[in-house]
């Protein structure tokens, strides 16, 4: 059944399985450069805003809520964890193992996205969403306003990377289930690890900037 | 051994009987295919319509500047067409053009490769590019936009009074095309080589090929990111760029040129690719400097990332940041001259060959070192603000994107031609055009550099009288352009069924894709290419296999 799948699975551009695996490796992290730059044009405008207004951005900070915010943290990191072993069992051809791994990290990351939704709606009920109903005293509130902007910017791109990469753990969870990978075959659940890992990085460049900086 | 002889002996040549042009027929096989030479086929009809899309614009407002007074349109429909013309131009024509239509083609045959390392993505790409511009054209007919290309904010947040979030939207998912191919691009040279290809017998094409595609992958993020924010302001009022909101919109400027300035790399890199395949050939001679050549264009890549502050010397940007942001813009002019001098160093001594490719590549030359020239003085904070925003501006930008880009893509066509159909085009009415071409572009825009010279501005539909000779110079080359851009149209479409046949390498060229048949079968090479010779062995026999 491997040497079936290694073989079937080798698309006809490659010369031999190695290439095709080098080949999606490498397409898979100048794909997260493009990710990285893209991302980075919000912390640039983090960085420029901060600079420009820290009173108004270390007031607006305070109003985050940094235990559910240190809690998704760490379900996050627990995430990754469950990630990497899901890898490792498909590396081991254990097919049990990696469809239980796969599955406990779509739950955290599931966790994940209804303690933000809850968050969310904090900030909903305290007026802090940008637009006609925000009121804020503690600050200039248009500075306060740019700040909750870009935290709703920011942490809603990573929470939509976290609902593709939900329907991804979907996807390979299927794919594994019906066998389709092996020791000799299992770069996709390698390159949706490298992925996840991605969304949990940019979630821990995240967490410091809005909820920690400025707040004593 | 002339070419000459070489190409009645050539012509003769009959193209193999199962090529990628007739190994399959209908819509489906088009539409569904997973080959790059078809899908490169497919760019090349999408990219046409939308520059014949954007030169129909460019025709009408030059109309309107024919005369002093805002009569034909008023201010308002001519910043609609000017628009129109920039966006369609820049992300549906220049920046696809030589990459996807001639790199898609050639990446994986000068490489000795079967297809690129990710032919569904590459397929995709041309679908995300058609959603795209589906965007922009609907945004177009429902009214357009008259932010102009750029989206400035405030113009597309506070006074936006047309359709932005719906032109801004095409934008953004057709940057997802262009990082879809330049990803393709940098996996395939890395890893697709044939046996012996190393880096330093790569072609150049391919180098500056994978110079642009670091730019697509890290340059295109940025502007969608910016795009994605001006969407969400307009959306939910985020208050990013928009002063009435708190944000800033010279953010916006900083952001959008961090792409954008590249993205002129984008268009004129490839063309320097072309540029040095056809020069060696028409020379008969190896290219000289080649390894200065190669490194020169991963040098405009990386400098291009440092210098986009120079749109912004006169947007309150600091005296200081202006200073390096001037030296920095500079520097690109060293990998530039590097790139002229060894073109110039190749025809040294060579046995020049004139054929229509060999046109272009020097019209390149020429116009892309008065292009280059005037982007010193443009950099040059002083005379920046003295020209800024005028018709000098655009003058020098058109040298770069039309002298230079356009002419690289016009030369790469049709020195790719014969190889792409197995036909050859008319090589008297392509010299006449490429002559006509040229005489137009100069008529059209050198008059444009005197005008911003004597201080006439930008994106305005009426100008003071004393502008009008130069005005009305500068409609009269755009419409000899315009013929000079139809006759290869119908030439090229009468070669497809009467051209001659060609042969596998008509011009008696190096490289990988001429030892293949013309057109090539679907997958590329009858045999598994070995390369033991540098691309531009001219001096030596085409070792084939």
């Amino acid at each position: 059944m491997a040497e079936i799948h290694g073989t079937a699975a080798l698309a006809h551009q490659f010369d031999d399985p190695e290439q095709q695996v080098e080949a999606s490796t490498l397409g898979m992290w100048t794909f997260l450069a493009t990710e990285i730059l893209f991302f980075g044009g919000m912390f640039v405008a983090y960085i420029v805003y901060r600079m420009s207004y820290p009173q108004a951005f270390a007031a607006a900070s305070h109003h985050l809520d940094i235990i559910l915010g240190t809690i998704n943290t760490g379900v996050l990191i627990g995430s990754s964890l469950t990630m990497v072993l899901a890898v490792y069992s498909a590396q081991m051809g254990r097919r049990r193992g990696q469809i239980l791994f796969l599955a406990a990290t779509l739950v955290l990351g599931l966790i994940f996205l209804s303690i933000k939704g809850v968050e969310y709606q904090h900030k909903f009920h305290e007026h802090l969403v940008p637009g006609a109903g925000f009121q804020f005293i503690d600050a200039d509130p248009r500075h306060a306003a740019i700040f909750f902007s870009l935290y709703f910017a920011m942490t809603g791109m990573h929470a939509f990377h976290m609902v593709i990469g939900a329907g991804l753990i979907i996807w390979m969870a299927r794919r594994a289930w019906r066998g389709e990978f092996s020791p000799a075959y299992y770069t996709p659940v390698e390159m949706l690890g490298l992925y996840w890992h991605f969304v949990d990085v940019v979630w821990i460049f995240l967490f410091p900037l809005l909820y920690l900086i400025g707040r004593h | 051994m002339s070419v000459v002889a070489e190409r009645t002996v050539a012509s003769q040549a009959r193209p193999p009987r199962r090529h990628y042009l007739n190994v399959n027929y209908g819509v489906r096989s088009w539409l569904l295919t997973v080959d790059h030479k078809r899908i490169a086929l497919l760019y090349l009809v999408s990219i046409t319509l939308f520059f014949f899309l954007g030169g129909a614009a460019a025709v009408l407002f030059r109309l309107e500047l024919l005369t002093p007074r805002a009569d034909l349109f008023e201010a308002e429909t001519y910043n609609k067409l000017f628009t129109l013309h920039g966006l369609v131009m820049i992300f549906f024509f220049l920046i696809p053009s030589i990459p996807a239509v001639l790199g898609n083609f050639l990446v994986p045959l000068m490489i000795g490769a079967r297809d690129l390392a990710f032919p569904k993505l590459n397929l995709l790409s041309w679908y995300v590019f058609i959603i795209g511009g589906l965007f922009t054209l609907t945004a177009a007919i429902m009214g357009g936009v008259d932010t102009g290309w750029t989206f400035y904010t405030p113009y597309s947040s506070t006074y936006s009074n047309s359709y932005v979030a719906l032109t801004v939207t095409g934008a953004f998912i057709t940057g997802f095309s262009s990082i879809l191919t330049g990803l393709n691009f940098i996996v395939t040279i890395h890893k697709m080589r044939a046996p012996g290809m190393t880096w330093l017998r790569l072609p150049l094409f391919i180098w500056s090929h994978y110079a642009t595609s670091l730019i697509m992958v890290l340059g295109t993020p940025v502007l969608a990111i910016s795009l994605v924010l001006v969407a969400l302001e307009r959306l939910f009022q985020l208050g990013i760029f928009d002063p009435r909101l708190g944000g800033d919109p010279v953010l916006f400027q900083h952001l959008f040129w961090f792409y954008s300035h590249p993205a002129v790399y984008i268009m004129i890199l490839p063309a320097m690719g072309v540029v040095s395949e056809i020069v060696p050939c028409f020379s008969r001679k190896r290219i000289f400097g080649y390894t200065f050549i190669a490194f020169s264009s991963i040098a405009i890549a990386v400098l291009g990332f440092f210098v986009w502050g120079h749109h912004l010397f006169v947007s309150s940007q600091s005296v200081y940041a202006g200073l390096v942001f001037s030296f920095l813009s500079m520097l690109v002019a060293i990998p530039s001259a590097i790139k002229v001098f060894n073109w110039t160093a190749t025809l040294y001594k060579g046995s020049i060959v004139y054929r229509t490719p060999l046109f272009y590549a020097l019209g390149f030359i020429g116009l892309f070192t008065i292009g280059g020239l005037t982007g010193i003085f443009v950099a040059t904070l002083p005379i920046d603000v003295h020209v800024h925003d005028t018709y000098f501006i655009v003058a020098h930008f058109h040298y770069i994107m039309v002298g230079g880009a356009i002419m690289g893509y016009l030369g790469g066509l049709h020195f790719w031609w014969p190889k792409i159909t197995g036909r050859l085009y008319p090589e008297g009415w392509a010299r006449f055009s490429a002559l006509i071409i040229f005489v137009g572009f100069n008529l059209t825009f050198f008059p444009q550099f005197i005008l911003g010279y004597l201080g006439m501005p930008r994106r305005y539909a009426a100008y003071p009288d004393e502008f009008q000779v130069l005005n009305v110079m500068s409609s009269a080359g755009a419409s000899i352009l315009g013929i000079g851009y139809l006759i290869p149209l119908i030439y090229f479409f009468w070669s497809m069924r009467y051209g001659p046949y060609a042969g596998a390498n008509p011009w008696d060229a190096r490289g990988l894709e001429w030892t293949t048949a013309s057109p090539p079968p679907t997958d590329n090479f009858e045999y598994k290419p070995q390369v033991s010779q540098s691309a531009y062995a001219y001096d030596e026999e085409q070792k084939v296999g």
